[in-house]
């Protein structure tokens, strides 16, 4: 793995001598020397609409050695998270006397495949949820435990526990019947210009992919690699935290991470992932 | 340049009389390509006070879209918006303050955010705090340090 990164380094000296070159780079993601990740692929049909036609993972628009941070877990900060997680997992919390493992037992079992769907339609409430959405209804429902924060770290933990299971399946998330009308909406928010910037965030992930603003270079706003330990607060990062942050940043009021909004923007920005290998926990600067 | 530097001057000239308010953003006069003819302030700008509006993430921070080679003692310059070395010799500059008073009367629909504006946003925030704002803001460059732009983008001539 250390290898394909020197390697990497070294082709990308010869290509662009004394240059950070800004293009996404061609590297592979093996992760453990043993998950093959899909990084780039054919968008997906119904982005046909776009100047995109292939979906490129946020990892190829990191520098060598971040990249590297996530080819093994020993070196991915975001799988200590993971292993909180687990511990939570485990936990007895709330008046019914369960854990997670009292309904689930191994998540390495029945959470496999999970985060690769989500947010999906849930037809017995009548919504959209999102994989946090979930675990705090069983933790209200079956728990009787206190929700946790939308954006919280114990949050963040277990949908690292959860994403983990799923590491390398493709993306594949249902945007026809009832989860149609939330996908309009987040695809209307994602084009939305806000703030007194106005921008949308396709103005910076659509049509600047690939270029440098200021200090950092921009990838397509892909969620398949959340949550996301980022070099930058060395902590795990959700992706309503993250939708948050880039709205800001456009000097907008924000959407509140749980809002309708934002699920109907993850739904809609989890789609044009559709394809893409779940990452999470994945490493970002 | 000829034709907009004897406007300036009958500008400065008209101003000398009564002391000049800036041009508030609303009342703004672009021409029909975006132009504005005469200085927002009646006065001239400082160049140098522009490049150091030009380079300062906390003020202009146009140098996070675009490369300005005159200003590389600042780092990390961005690719989203054209280099601007040699902008004095493609644009008069009238067109260049239209430019960065709003942009999208230059460029429909440019990603350039513009600089002398109020009022007419979405979600209008409180800076980077992401909390709400009332309209009308505060625009995001004052009328002086828009001619102070002006004034340093109209040195960057490579003839
Ligand atoms: C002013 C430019 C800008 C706007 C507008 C913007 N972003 Fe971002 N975004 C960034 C930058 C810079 C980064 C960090 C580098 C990167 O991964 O692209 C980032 C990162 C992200 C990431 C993390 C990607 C990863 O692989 O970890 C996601 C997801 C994201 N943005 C989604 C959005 C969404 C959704 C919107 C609109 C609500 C949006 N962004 C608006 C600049 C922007
Ligand atoms: C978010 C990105 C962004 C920021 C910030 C930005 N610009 Fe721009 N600018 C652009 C883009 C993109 C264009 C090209 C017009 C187009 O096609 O949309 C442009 C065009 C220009 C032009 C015309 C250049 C030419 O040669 O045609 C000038 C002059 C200019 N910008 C000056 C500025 C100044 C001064 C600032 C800061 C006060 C600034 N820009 C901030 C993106 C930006």
């Amino acid at each position: 793995m250390r290898m394909q990164a020197k390697a990497a380094i070294a082709a990308a000296l010869i290509a662009a001598p004394g240059l950070a070159s800004a293009d996404p780079d061609d590297d592979t993601l093996i992760v453990n020397g043993e998950i093959e990740m899909t990084t780039k692929t054919s968008a997906p049909e119904h982005m046909s609409d776009t100047y995109i036609d292939t979906i490129m993972s946020g990892w190829h628009f990191r520098s060598d050695e971040t990249q590297a941070l996530q080819m093994d877990d020993f070196d991915n900060s975001g799988m200590i998270f993971v292993d909180t997680g687990r511990a939570q997992w485990e936990q007895v919390e709330g008046s019914e006397g369960n854990s997670c493992a009292s309904c689930h037992e191994d998540p390495a079992d029945s959470m496999k495949g999970v985060r690769a769907t989500y947010p999906k339609w849930d037809p017995e409430a009548e919504e959209v949820q999102t994989v946090a959405m979930q675990i705090n209804d069983c933790r209200t429902e079956n728990m009787g435990a206190e929700p946790y924060g939308y954006t919280s770290t114990e949050m963040a933990n277990m949908e690292a526990l959860i994403a983990v299971q799923s590491r390398g399946m493709p993306v594949d998330v249902k945007i026809d019947g009832p989860a149609r009308e939330m996908w309009e909406k987040g695809k209307d928010l994602y084009y939305t210009r806000t703030g007194q910037l106005e921008l949308s965030c396709a103005n910076c992930h659509e049509d600047n992919y690939g270029n440098m603003i200021r200090a950092d270079h921009l990838s397509q706003g892909q969620i398949n690699g959340f949550p996301t330990y980022r070099l930058k607060n060395a902590k795990l990062n959700t992706v309503h935290a993250r939708f948050k942050g880039c709205v800001r940043d456009t000097r907008a009021e924000t959407y509140k991470p749980g809002s309708d909004a934002f699920v109907a923007l993850e739904l809609y920005v989890a789609s044009r992932g559709n394809g893409l290998s779940v990452e999470g926990p994945s490493v970002r600067n | 340049m000829k034709l907009s530097t004897t406007i300036l001057a009958a500008a400065v000239i008209a101003a000398g009389t009564a002391k000049a308010e800036p041009v508030a953003p609303g009342e703004v006069q672009f021409g029909d390509y975006g132009g504005i003819a005469e200085s927002l302030t009646g006065k001239a700008g400082d160049p140098e006070n522009g490049a150091k509006v030009m380079k300062t993430k906390s003020i202009g921070n146009c140098i996070s879209c675009h490369k300005v080679t005159a200003l590389s003692d600042a780092p990390f310059h961005g690719e989203v918006g054209p280099s601007l070395d040699g902008v004095a010799d493609r644009w008069e500059e009238a067109q260049v303050r239209g430019i960065v008073t709003n942009a999208k009367m230059t460029f429909p629909g440019t990603i350039m955010p513009a600089y002398y504006k109020t009022e007419g946003f979405t979600r209008p925030g409180k800076a980077f705090t992401g909390k709400a704002a009332e309209e009308p803001l505060p625009p995001l460059l004052t009328a002086q340090q828009i001619e102070d732009v002006v004034a340093f983008l109209m040195t960057l001539s490579e003839e």
